[in-house]
């Protein structure tokens, strides 16, 4: 019989880590009736790693508010969703801690007068950071009150010069199994991507945020650059951007990709049409009452209907979801 | 290989023991509830946790029958009951943290809820299938249904069918558990066809 020296296991038989811990998950789950979990730790409250939490500064207080409660800071960094740490929502808290943000690039590509290339520092001097306190609601239902830092998207358009066949605007995540172990897996066509029609692009409530809670973006946030549309549904936000392209049709996003019935270009945040999984009529806020949190009723676009009813009037929004 | 006989006095203890085991997922809650380590969507945590525990108790009792025939250990019966009234138990709760916790007995919404989901419609399904199952699971129930016990109570097969299938479906992307709890369940039921054709002459069970 032979024997293999440790070292001779050919990669294909290493258990990528995801799908080992999917795997791991599920024996524990169903082993002895989860009495493996028992102990507080593995359960829900989830320790963030070591990740330096670093100060942002100067921060301006920006225009659009709420007076509305924050959610906690413990709560905004472990109960995310960002696939390319994990699937499930403790994941990434759990696996990030990763990333190599720094030196980090935009590439600004497509319809601009000159295809470039920025890094984040430079990036960083386009406009002075603001804080702005936003509602964030998933299309899974549950929602949080966040206080970002960043600028508004516009400042960095109106420094990329899209040409006049610009239309929509193209948001593309960085996908590196080295640093993020999630996209190892084929859960999403990776790397994920999203889209702005330009003018929503453009509208001022559409923030690039660097940071939550005045310091800068853990991983498991998007670090180090993400996007935030607080009217539309959670994963328009994409996060870890590197690049940004200007495109004249409709970009096909990651999640259209994945389920079109479930998924639309526009998913702005509307309590009146549902989505085939969840009712979106409805809400739970994240961090309040504990077991005995009710929801509560979900606005139209996430309340925002004020400031960008106008970018949709006379569009069929059942249609355009 | 299991032995094909123990003493009573044992069995006893290993109910005791089952009992505590399967009790283990609400211990769980209840600690972390009074920690207040639910985590920050406490509703979400325990209504999945015991959406788990159902499905995962379910294919427990639907593994007794096999290994009990294979190793020839009729005692393991006794456990089948305990295991399938705890699995009706988690069931009870899970729909319960989600008509309470989840919609504050809001009926219309539930309604709404249910009718437009095709994931809650099959869970609803599954749960009600388990309901004359648990009635019918007495002593004297069996005695009185006779024959018709033993066919009443395959629909337990169905139940977890179903409950795999709510799973499948209520799951945004990451199909890995409930895919593996399916597997689980279609071994569980190749097991239960293949020597019950050729044993059924042999062993009357
Ligand atoms: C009236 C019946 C039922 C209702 C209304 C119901 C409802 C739900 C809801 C709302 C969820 C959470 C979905 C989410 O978080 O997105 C869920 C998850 C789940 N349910 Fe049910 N359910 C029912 C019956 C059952 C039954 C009978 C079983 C098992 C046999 C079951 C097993 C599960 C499992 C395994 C999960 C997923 C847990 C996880 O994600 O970890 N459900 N159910």
């Amino acid at each position: 019989m032979l024997i293999r020296k440790p070292t001779d296991i050919p990669p294909s038989e290493i258990t990528p880590r995801a799908v080992y811990r999917a795997r791991r998950r599920f024996l524990l789950a169903a082993g002895a009736g989860l009495a493996a979990s028992l102990l507080p730790a593995a359960a829900a409250g989830v320790t963030v790693q070591p990740q330096v939490r670093r100060k942002l500064s100067p921060i301006v207080r920006g225009p659009y508010g709420t007076d509305e409660k924050l959610t906690p800071y413990e709560y905004v960094t472990t109960y995310n969703n960002f696939y390319e740490f994990g699937t499930g929502k403790s994941d990434p808290a759990r696996n990030a801690g990763t990333l190599r943000k720094s030196p980090w690039t935009v590439a600004i590509e497509g319809e601009v007068k000159k295809p470039k290339r920025i890094a984040l520092e430079d990036l960083l001097k386009l406009a002075p950071l603001e804080e702005r306190i936003y509602r964030m609601r998933c299309v899974e239902g549950w929602s949080m009150v966040i206080p970002w830092v960043g600028f508004p998207l516009a400042k960095l358009i109106d420094w990329a010069e899209p040409t006049g066949n610009a239309r929509y605007v193209e948001f593309v995540s960085l996908a590196d199994p080295e640093q993020m172990p999630g996209v190892r897996v084929p859960i999403l066509d990776w790397p994920y991507t999203e889209g702005l029609r330009l003018d929503e692009a453009r509208h001022p409530l559409t923030l690039l945020a660097v940071g939550l809670y005045g310091e800068a973006l853990l991983d498991q946030n998007g670090a180090p650059l993400r996007l935030v549309v607080p009217w539309k549904y959670g994963f328009k936000g994409i996060k870890s951007i590197v690049g940004i392209r200007f495109v004249e049709r409709q970009p096909v996003t990651t999640w259209m990709r994945a389920s079109p019935r479930e998924y639309g270009f526009y998913a702005n945040v509307n309590p009146e049409v549902d989505h085939p999984r969840w009712s979106q009529a409805t809400e739970r806020r994240i961090g309040e009452g504990g077991l005995f949190n009710r929801r509560i009723k979900t606005l139209m676009f996430n309340g925002y209907a004020e400031q960008v009813g106008q970018l949709y009037s006379g569009m069929d929004l059942r249609k355009y979801f | 290989m299991l032995p094909a006989k123990i003493a009573l006095n044992w069995l006893r203890y290993l109910k005791g023991v089952v009992f505590l085991l399967a009790l283990l997922p609400l211990a769980r809650l209840l600690v972390l509830g009074v920690l207040d380590r639910l985590g920050a969507n406490p509703v979400e945590f325990v209504l999945r946790s015991n959406g788990t525990s159902a499905l995962t108790l379910l294919l427990a009792t639907l593994a007794i029958t096999p290994l009990q025939r294979w190793s020839g250990a009729g005692w393991l019966l006794a456990l089948r009951r305990m295991l399938g009234l705890f699995a009706f138990f988690y069931a009870v709760l899970h729909v319960l943290s989600y008509v309470w916790l989840d919609q504050w007995f809001d009926w219309h919404a539930i309604a709404q809820d249910v009718m437009e989901h095709r994931y809650l419609l099959v869970g609803l399904l599954a749960f009600l299938l388990l309901i004359p199952l648990a009635l019918t699971s007495t002593d004297g129930m069996m005695r009185r249904l006779g024959n018709r016990w033993r066919p009443l109570h395959r629909l337990v097969y169905l139940a977890g069918g179903l409950g795999v299938v709510h799973y499948l479906w209520l799951v945004k992307k990451d199909l890995t558990l409930p895919l593996a709890y399916g597997v689980v369940l279609g071994l569980l039921l190749a097991a239960r066809l293949y020597p019950a054709r050729r044993r059924s002459d042999v062993m009357p069970s």
